[in-house]
């Protein structure tokens, strides 16, 4: 149970300054007119962030997973060098560029949003799923499969597990990654928690760019505190050494 | 019995397993040896289909092993490597219950049969089973292995140089094992090794492999007596082949044995009737005698070895 404190604090934090700030921070710059963010409420568009995020990073870990375990079967092989190429070479793109690229093809929107967030993050966790199944001790595999295990049960009970904490790790990557890019998602129209960061720049008003910023760092930390602790759960789970896989 | 009938495997251009025809009998342990790349490795993981052949073909108890489901055929065959290939995220006791479960035994049975082959392999202590392979010295984590093997009870053993990682030491207790494994359960075994002290010690037959091809498949003792080409002379080493003889043959079936088993001497060293004339010898040699009392399993002296008769079962 002790694990999961860490990121139940964090969302405790998040929900509470969302909720909050309207009322927070009047009572910190007191006398500043205009100082809150009014067009939408902060837990309105930190729902939506959420669910951006959440709806690309699903698809996406699924497609990535997909990929990397379909490239190191036998039947795919061919195709490994292909692959972990485009994932390494996709890495050097600046997320900001991914969504610069997406309005001319995809319009602007939350759906070019989603599009751009989940090929952006697809790379991470392909990188990863094949570093992981990479790692496998070779016989361990080699006995598995003439203990008399068919493929399917090789891959589930044994390559899956054992390579699950690199690939945890490069969920955890890719969504705080998507996180940050999301939130200039609202330049190309998405509603998330950027939308008063780019109304405070565009109007000069720093409380709305303060306010926006600290709850896009707080998801991102409750985020990334969330992953450590599955990360700790998967390792006491399926390795008795944590650390190592 | 596992039957190979004109089995090769090709890789690319290279042969790597030539046209190997032999027959493992029911219940014997046969041995491949050769030097490293001679194809002994590839021999045996064509039995169990890891690699498929590319001509020839494999009987196991008459039926052709292309013709068996792939999981059934493995299922029944346990299966020993050199690194174990122990799951490093299971615990002991649900390595060994892998194939058990695997073919759907019930929980407890599983643990039953676990308990079981823990206490065969001397490795019943408390709190054992819940340890994991890391925590393993090497012959504890290859016993495992072997106790994984056994599991469901398979008709057949297949090791590839389940000892070779091993210090000495530890590798000759393992062998000791895997004899009294064999006398006691009696499993038809193909058993890969470069060492042919290894294979002298635990073959019924030997399969010595050079460069692909089969050179001579014999007896422990026919490949030391008669050495089928030089290579195999070089193998058995001919300095000491007369020494490895002796490892072969049983004090109990060379000693004179008494009418009435006696109480033992305590102050003379003796042997016991199931050890080597190898180690009689060499405690001849030690305590410079020209005979030795041979015991029992009690204690209870039953016969006596003297030189002439470790020289009339060394010819």
């Amino acid at each position: 149970m002790a694990i999961w404190r860490a990121p139940l604090t964090w969302l405790v934090i998040l929900l509470a300054s969302a909720g909050l700030m309207p009322d927070l921070m009047p009572v910190l710059f007191p006398g500043q007119a205009s100082l809150v963010y009014q067009r939408d409420s902060f837990l309105w568009l930190l729902q939506h962030h959420v669910m951006l995020v959440a709806a690309s990073a699903s698809v996406g870990t699924l497609l990535a997973i997909a990929g990397g375990i379909m490239v190191t079967r036998p039947w795919g092989r061919d195709f490994l060098p292909l692959v972990s190429q485009i994932a390494s070479i996709g890495q050097t793109v600046p997320p900001v560029a991914v969504l610069a690229l997406a309005v001319p093809v995809l319009g602007f929107g939350d759906g070019p949003t989603v599009m751009a967030l989940l090929l952006y993050g697809l790379l991470p966790v392909l990188r990863n799923t094949l570093a992981g199944l990479d790692s496998i001790p070779a016989a361990v595999t080699e006995a598995a499969r003439g203990m008399g295990m068919s493929s399917a049960q090789v891959l589930i009970k044994t390559e899956l597990p054992l390579a699950g904490r690199v690939i945890l790790a490069g969920i955890r990557t890719s969504v705080t990654i998507n996180i940050a890019t999301a939130a200039i998602g609202s330049t190309i129209g998405a509603r998330t928690l950027g939308d008063p960061v780019i109304a405070g720049l565009v109007n000069g008003n720093t409380a709305y760019v303060l306010e926006g910023a600290v709850l896009i760092g707080l998801l991102a930390i409750t985020t990334d505190s969330l992953f450590e602790a599955l990360e700790r759960f998967w390792a006491r789970r399926f390795s008795a050494t944590p650390g190592t896989v | 019995m596992i039957e190979l009938k004109g089995v090769s495997r090709r890789f690319g251009e290279v042969l790597a397993v030539n046209a190997i025809s032999l027959v493992v009998e029911t219940g014997e342990v046969c041995v491949l040896v050769g030097s490293s790349g001679c194809g002994k490795s590839t021999t045996l993981r064509m039995i169990n289909r890891l690699l498929p052949s590319t001509a020839g073909e494999i009987l196991v108890d008459g039926k052709n092993v292309c013709d068996t489901d792939l999981q059934t055929l493995r299922l029944n065959m346990g299966y020993v490597i050199q690194g174990t290939g122990l799951f490093p995220h299971w615990t002991v006791a649900r390595n060994i219950g892998l194939v058990p479960g695997l073919l759907k035994w019930p929980e407890a049975r599983i643990r039953e049969r676990v308990d079981e082959l823990l206490q065969l392999l001397g490795l019943d202590q408390e709190g054992f089973v819940d340890k994991y392979p890391h925590q393993l010295s090497g012959g504890q984590a290859q016993r495992v292995g072997v106790a994984r093997a056994l599991a469901a009870d398979p008709n057949i053993l297949l090791m590839d140089e389940p000892f070779g990682a091993l210090d000495a030491i530890t590798r000759e207790t393992l062998q000791n094992e895997m004899l009294r494994i064999k006398q006691q359960l009696g499993k038809t075994t193909v058993f890969v090794t470069h060492d042919i002290d290894e294979a002298l010690r635990l073959a019924d037959r030997i399969a010595v492999m050079d460069q692909g091809r089969l050179i001579q498949y014999d007896a422990p003792e026919a490949i030391l007596r008669r050495p089928a080409s030089l290579f195999v002379e070089t193998l058995v080493g001919s300095q000491d082949r007369g020494l490895k003889m002796t490892g072969l043959q049983r004090v109990g079936d060379a000693m004179q044995r008494h009418l009435h088993p006696r109480p033992r001497d305590l102050d003379k060293p003796g042997v016991r009737e199931h050890e080597t004339l190898r180690q009689a010898l060499s405690l001849m040699l030690w305590q410079g005698t020209e005979s030795l009392p041979v015991m029992d399993e009690d204690g209870a002296e039953i016969g006596i070895i003297s030189r002439a008769q470790i020289w009339a079962g060394g010819h």
